[in-house]
This record gives C-alpha cells, sequence and structure tokens, in this order.
C-alpha cells in the first residue's frame, strides 16, 4: 500500500510530506520505546508511535523509514516536524490508539516484517 | 589513501539534539556510496553512543575515520565512567534517568545495541575520569 492509503486506513491527517505520500510502504512497527526501534526493527518503513520528541524523527531516520503516525491524536512541536521535512519523512496523525491502529494496518495487508 | 576524518562535539545539555552528529555522519556516507547495510550499522551504533553520551557524560567528542574497508569510530566523554561493564553491556539495565526513559530511551539497549550493529566494541573507562568507546564497523 501507499503512505495515502496508511492515511485513509487510520482516519488520519496529515502533518508534512504531502509530495511522498504515494510512496510504496510493505511494514510497520509500533512502538513508544526507540531503544527497542533500534534494537529489533529491520527494514520497517512506517512507525507509529504515542511519543511526539524529535527523537523519534532521528530514530526513523536511522532506520531510514518513511513514514511516522502518531497515535492517541498527539501532535508534535513545530521543531519536530521541521526535521521530518529536512529528513523527507511523512508525518500523520490519527486518534486512533495505537493497538487499533496496528490492527487496522494489519487487517489491510501490512505485516511485521521481521 | 588516508581514512578521511571527521569530528563532531556533543553538546551535553540538550537531548533533543542528540543524533544530530549521527545523523550528519548517515548523509556523509550515502553521498560516499556506502552500501544501506553498512549506513545503517553505523548510525544505529553512533546514534546510540551519541544518547548516551548526552544521557550519561554531559556529551563529548566522536572522531569517525571513514575508508573504504572500514568505519572506525571514537567516542570520548569525560562523564563519570562505568562502574561495572558487564553489568551495562547486559540487555535491559539502565541506569538512565526517568525523564530520558519518558524520551524513549533508558531501557537499557544502548550498549548492547552498540555491540550488536558492530564489528568491534572496545570500552575504556576509569572512574571520575571518562569512557572512550571504540567502535569498528566493517564495510567489506
Amino acid at each position: 500500500m501507499t503512505i495515502r492509503d496508511v492515511m485513509q486506513i487510520l482516519d488520519a491527517e496529515l502533518i508534512c510530506g504531502e509530495q511522498l505520500l504515494d510512496t510504496e510502504v510493505h511494514t510497520a512497527c509500533g512502538a513508544d520505546m526507540m531503544s527497542d526501534v533500534l534494537a529489533f526493527v529491520k527494514d520497517q518503513s512506517v512507525l507509529l508511535t504515542g511519543l511526539i520528541n524529535p527523537q523519534v524523527v532521528r530514530t526513523a531516520d536511522m532506520m531510514d523509514m518513511r513514514c511516522i503516525v502518531f497515535v492517541r491524536g498527539k501532535v508534535p512541536e513545530e521543531q519536530v516536524t521541521e526535521l521530518a521535512v529536512e529528513r523527507d519523512i511523512v508525518l500523520l496523525k490519527t486518534p486512533l490508539r495505537m493497538f487499533t491502529a496496528c490492527g487496522r494496518l494489519y487487517e489491510k495487508g501490512l505485516r511485521g516484517g521481521c | 589513501m588516508p581514512p578521511l576524518t571527521f569530528t563532531y562535539q556533543v553538546p551535553g545539555d540538550d537531548f533533543t539534539r542528540a543524533g544530530e552528529a549521527s545523523g550528519q555522519l548517515k548523509r556523509t556516507l550515502k553521498k560516499i556510496g556506502f552500501n544501506a547495510d553498512v549506513i545503517r550499522r553505523v548510525s544505529i551504533a553512533m546514534y546510540e553512543a551519541e544518547i548516551n553520551m548526552v544521557i550519561h557524560a554531559n556529551g563529548g567528542e566522536i572522531e569517525a575515520q571513514v575508508s573504504p574497508e572500514k568505519i572506525e569510530i571514537w567516542f570520548r566523554d569525560q562523564g563519570p565512567g562505568i562502574p561495572d561493564i558487564s553489568l551495562a553491556m547486559k540487555e535491559g539495565y539502565s541506569t538512565a534517568p526517568d525523564n530520558v526513559r519518558s524520551l524513549g530511551f533508558g531501557a537499557g539497549m544502548g550498549l548492547p545495541n552498540i555491540k550488536k550493529y558492530s564489528d568491534t566494541l572496545e570500552i575504556d573507562t576509569e572512574l571520575g575520569v571518562g569512557t572512550t568507546l571504540h567502535v569498528i564497523i566493517n564495510a567489506e
């Protein structure tokens, strides 16, 4: 699916990265612990998280992830968005909670990847 | 050809900027044309070490030497030192404060992750003086 599909499936709003919405994504990871993302994630392109600090964007960047979805309606500060724009990472926000957001994406074919 | 050397100062007082040096080296390695797997291993190891410097040692200095065969990095800090290295290497063991945990770090995965993604990890530490991590990642 594309990031645009992810956005529709999660009833999400775009925060930044409109030009990248047609990027294909196949795998995702849901985590609030960035150390675990760095330890266990391989080749995932979407990160779902309830954290909204700049380290989320930096972690995604290190792992070559293309899209971050903030769950539970959280909105990051401007500096986080600026960093994501600089690193070519799409930011989305959804009112859904983590479990439901992951479940919806899984149901539509997105996988954990490892 | 001598290796290319890059040095970075890591400020100790601003957690939001931790990872800036890792991001810079990552983009440099990309431009040079290293393969994606090597770049990711360097990025993760360096990012974890950089975060550690900020959390535990009030920042420090990073020196990276890049050659076609390997990427060699020294992380030097003047922090409190590591009292028990084998304990610090244990997955899940952490001495990070709560405010760091609330940012998604301090899960006790830093040093284990650095070891996991590097080919060589040497730790030279002295209590009250500081710590130097020497990391080598082979590119071939």
